[in-house]
């Protein structure tokens, strides 16, 4: 694998994370408990749609075979997906999206705070532009996390029983492969490990401040989505997703 | 939703919407060497001036920061924008709206380029920016956007309506991406805030 293949692996795993959460959480756009909270969550999947598409944009550039960010995103089986397993994992109650949200927001707060620093170019325009958007949607679950976790005693059992259902995926995010490993030798993405030390730190810090037990980081974790193997649920949500270009190719506005 | 890549999709809408009026144009400007055509930038500058966000219609795409950078390449005006939220669904809009503008002034060659960095933040943000959208009743940006305004407590948010400080956060997002809900509690007006970012 030569540099050019990896950081095209890299920028689907990015992109592709970004568009199935998004694509998640829109839909709870028309049910969601609030509105305030359909409006945040809406937002937030529009932030994480337009970071999508600059990676997928350069992702496309990058593989030059005719194939653009559109055709990435809708024509693209579950098995050529590079998203985060997290991600795709069902919305669930409201303490569910949430505790997803939150270990993903954190996780991804600090990996575009670490690709502002890369020495691709593109990637630290794209990051830093991302990293803006992030921290707000970061601060926000992290005050949910906190306000569910050291809220009711029925919140607070709702919270403390999403994180640990959801924690399976986490480990994911920081187990390196090829890919990363040459790009991080490259100094184009960061090292996994100090990843997830910052990763790990901040998440015990809330967890206290919200009264929750943070699981074992040496617990058993799910892996495969970096070769494309992925839990059941994001076949749903493709289907779901790609229906009308697939069913209608080239169809516009 | 997502688009043809950023660097040429400029062009190629630039190519589709007006190649017509763009020969013409063009055949004049270089055939009789007209002044007008190529106007000065700081007349460019005062025109985009003229050029309404979508969204918030009192302030212009130049109040905003979205633009960035005027140049001129030969006949062909180069201009700079940028997003201000990575998914704003104006974006398009704006670039469209920015390219009208100039061809109705009788600019023919126009070329839009997007730059993402330095990103966008609030601070891009003229004064004459945020006393429009005082005076419109949203409440603009407070401080500067540095992370701890970002990651740290509220601030402190001045009503649009009567200028007291006492006022409540309802929601953190609003009714676009770039705007926060919030409430005044002396004169119990509603209100946008257009957040830090």
């Amino acid at each position: 694998m030569n540099q050019n293949q990896a950081l095209f692996e890299y920028l689907l795993r990015l992109g592709d994370s970004d568009m199935v959460l998004a694509q998640r959480l829109c839909e709870l756009v028309g049910k969601a408990p609030a509105l305030e909270e359909e409006m945040a969550i809406g937002n937030v999947a529009l932030d994480l749609i337009g970071q999508a598409r600059s990676w997928l944009e350069y992702a496309a550039e990058l593989e030059d075979a005719g194939r653009s960010a559109d055709d990435l995103a809708f024509t693209r089986d579950e098995r050529a997906y590079r998203n985060l397993l997290l991600v795709e994992q069902d919305n669930g109650n409201f303490a569910d999206t949430m505790a997803r949200q939150f270990l993903f927001d954190l996780w991804h707060y600090h990996l575009l705070s670490a690709l502002s620093q890369s020495s691709d170019e593109r990637i630290v325009a794209i990051a830093a532009k991302g990293l803006k958007e992030v921290t707000y949607h970061l601060r926000r679950s992290g005050n949910w996390i906190k306000r569910l976790g050291d809220g009711t005693e029925e919140s607070h059992a709702k919270m403390q029983e999403a994180i640990d259902e959801i924690w399976t995926y986490a480990g994911e995010m920081f187990i390196a492969d090829e890919v990363d490993s040459l790009l991080a030798d490259a100094g184009i993405a960061p090292d996994l490990n100090a990843l997830q030390q910052k990763w790990q730190s901040d998440l015990t810090t809330t967890l206290e401040e919200a009264t929750l037990a943070c699981p074992p980081m040496d617990a058993f974790m799910q892996t495969g989505s970096k070769q494309g193997m992925h839990t059941e649920q994001l076949g749903y949500l493709l289907a779901e997703m790609q229906f009308l270009p697939r069913s209608f190719p080239g169809a516009s506005w | 939703m997502i688009r043809e890549s950023d660097n040429s999709r400029s062009d190629a809408v630039a190519f589709e919407t007006s190649s017509v009026d763009r020969l013409i144009a063009s055949d004049r400007a270089g055939r009789s060497g007209v002044s007008g055509i190529r106007p000065a930038l700081e007349e460019i500058w005062q025109l985009l001036e003229e050029v309404a966000d979508p969204e918030v219609p009192v302030v212009s795409v130049v109040d905003l920061g979205i633009v960035r950078d005027l140049a001129w390449a030969d006949e062909q005006l180069v201009v700079k924008v940028t997003p201000t939220y990575s998914g704003c669904p104006a974006t398009e809009f704006i670039e469209q709206a920015i390219e009208e503008a100039l061809h109705a002034a009788g600019i023919a060659d126009v070329r839009l380029e997007q730059q993402l960095f330095p990103a966008w933040t609030t601070d891009w943000i003229t004064d004459a920016g945020r006393e429009k959208l005082r005076a419109f009743g949203i409440a603009p940006p407070v401080g500067s956007a540095s992370k701890r305004t970002l990651l740290g407590e509220e601030p402190e948010v001045a009503c649009p309506q009567c200028g007291s400080h006492d006022t409540s956060r309802v929601s953190e997002f609003g009714s676009t991406a770039c705007k926060a809900l919030y409430r005044c509690n002396s004169c119990l007006e509603p209100f946008d805030y257009f957040k830090c970012i």
